[in-house]
């Protein structure tokens, strides 16, 4: 589904990219991990055309992405929805607006359809009662869920999160991951979530990828995730406390 | 490598830069102005009609301002050296064609590149840096034709209003300097401004703001869209934005006054 074959990518003297292959199967929940500034936005960045790679090419359902013209870029950026790390939101725009705007921009839905689309979608994330309100009246974790519906809201194939879960609660946190899943059990969305939160990455994923200093470190199952020999990832694990002897568990399980 | 070798490398790529830049702005103007035709269209219609108001109203304060004064400076000066040949009556004239020509436009360009354009770089560069440009693309509505066409739409249509807004205040300062300090009459300072500024005068004038609307949008659209490095790279864009913006205004005045009257 997609493809990212020997990508290199150079930002200010660094190679935050460099000679990256990977590929994402349909219907996957594929997580990226790593530190901060090991370069996930930027992969998520170049699924859609945000940034061109320096070298190699990036692969989308079969069509190569690099030099595709206006049109035909529109054609494989209306398969995904992204829901970006600063939530992305206009801020002249009250919530409901926000999220109407691809349905009113693309599609000659009549107004009371757009606005019923709207609030399911609201409802779904938990933000029946927050339509009304302007981006900047509301908390973080409440933008990210708005722009998360935004995302979604043209039913797209493929949904990039770009960290959905961070700045919200963990009880919050937990219905994006049901949300996650659920869109994968139910409609076959392809999901590539990037995250710092490893608990939810081995729930969700059906393969977890991390990245450190412009590599790949790792990928593969959660399973093999935590099994990984890999220096790197196991001081990631343990710095999320999932190591072999947890100092909850005999507290837990009295 | 020797360092007249190096300067002159760097000075070339700066060079290589500003014509890239100038392209790029190009280009968006261009597609921005394709765009005009959808401008009153259901998409886009709330948002020109906001610019509008923006653009038109929210100025109007210190425009009023700055255009009395303009007048009640002109009239002085011009005045004071005219009184000493006795020729008081011809300050209608001199405030009434310095308006129209030139100062009108001018003041109310400088304003709206300070006040609006400003704004609009904040706006589009605030916009650039917390990934909602990014956003749009990805959703595929063009940032030309969704934030570019409807301002360059207000302030090509507002400028020249305003510009006649601008003389009309000027030269009433002017009428009251003239009449309170310099002891000229009312209608012999209306009959000389009426009497001398011609047709041609106020076309050019009006031709001039439209152009100042034209740069103002073009420049602080593309300055908010080239912004990085976060909050600080909005305050950049903006101060770029309104240098650039007086910069081009001033060199553009210049050559419509030489093309229409040498
Ligand atoms: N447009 C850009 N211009 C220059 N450098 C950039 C740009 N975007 C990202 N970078 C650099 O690339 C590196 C990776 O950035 P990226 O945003 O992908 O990190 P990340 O893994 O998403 O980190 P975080 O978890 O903090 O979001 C960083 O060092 C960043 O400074
Ligand atoms: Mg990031």
């Amino acid at each position: 589904m997609i493809r990212f074959e020997n990508v290199t990518k150079v930002l200010g003297r660094r190679a935050v990219l460099d000679d990256i292959s990977f590929e994402v199967g349909e219907g996957e929940t594929f997580v990226i991990v790593g530190l901060s500034g090991a370069g996930k936005s930027v992969t998520l960045k170049h699924m859609i055309r945000l940034m061109l790679p320096d070298s190699g090419s990036v692969i989308i359902e079969g069509e190569e992405i690099n030099h595709l013209g206006r049109r035909a870029l529109q054609e494989v950026r209306s398969k995904f929805g992204v829901l970006f790390q600063s939530a992305a939101l206009l801020q002249w725009m009250s919530v409901c607006d926000n999220v109407a705007l691809p349905l009113r921009e693309h599609t000659k839905m009549p107004e009371a359809e757009i606005i019923s689309q709207v609030n399911e979608k609201l409802e779904l994330l938990g933000l029946g009662d927050a339509g009304d309100k302007y981006p900047s009246d509301i908390s973080g974790g409440m933008q990210k869920r708005a722009g998360l519906a935004r995302a979604i809201i043209m039913n797209p194939k493929i949904v990039l999160y770009d960290e959905p879960t961070s700045g919200l609660d963990p009880v919050t946190s937990r219905r994006i991951d049901d949300l996650i899943v659920n869109m994968r059990e139910q409609l076959g969305i392809t999901s590539v979530v990037v995250t710092h939160d490893l608990h939810s990455a081995l729930a969700i994923g059906s393969r977890i990828m991390m990245l450190h200093e412009g590599r790949i470190v790792e990928n593969a199952t959660p399973e093999g995730f935590i099994k990984s020999k890999n220096e790197t990832v196991q001081s990631f694990l343990a710095s999320q406390y999932i190591t072999k002897k947890g100092k909850w568990e005999e507290l837990i399980h009295e | 490598m020797s360092y007249p070798v190096r300067s002159a490398e760097r000075v070339g790529g700066q060079v290589l830069q500003l014509f890239h830049n100038t392209g790029h702005a190009m280009f968006m103007l261009l597609e921005a102005t394709w765009f005009i035709q959808f401008s009153f269209g259901k998409r886009s219609r709330h948002e020109t009609v906001t610019q509008l108001y923006i653009t038109g109203i929210k100025s109007l304060a210190v425009i009023s301002v700055v255009a009395m004064f303009t007048g009640m400076i002109l009239a002085l000066q011009t005045g004071l050296e005219l009184r000493r040949w006795g020729q008081e009556e011809f300050i209608g004239s001199a405030v009434a064609v310095t308006m129209i020509r030139e100062m009108g436009p001018f003041m109310t360009g400088l304003i709206i590149a300070a006040s609006v354009g400003s704004a609009i770089a904040a706006q589009l560069g605030t916009m650039t840096v917390s990934e909602e440009i990014a956003a749009l693309e990805v959703m595929s509505i063009n940032p030309n034709r969704f934030l570019v066409m409807p301002r360059l739409v207000a302030l090509t249509l507002m400028m020249p209003i305003l510009a006649v807004y601008t003389n009309i205040l000027g030269i009433l300062g002017g009428a009251i300097v003239g009449t309170t300090q310099l002891g000229v009459s009312l209608t012999s300072y209306m009959n000389n401004a009426t009497e001398f500024a011609t047709n041609k005068d106020l076309y050019v004038g009006l031709f001039k703001a439209f152009i100042f609307g034209i740069i103002i949008t073009t420049v602080s659209c593309h300055q908010g869209f080239m912004t990085s490095e976060g909050a600080v790279g909005v305050g950049k864009a903006t101060r770029r934005s309104v240098i650039i913006s007086f910069l081009v205004i001033l060199v553009v005045g210049y050559m419509i006054t030489r093309m229409f009257y040498l």
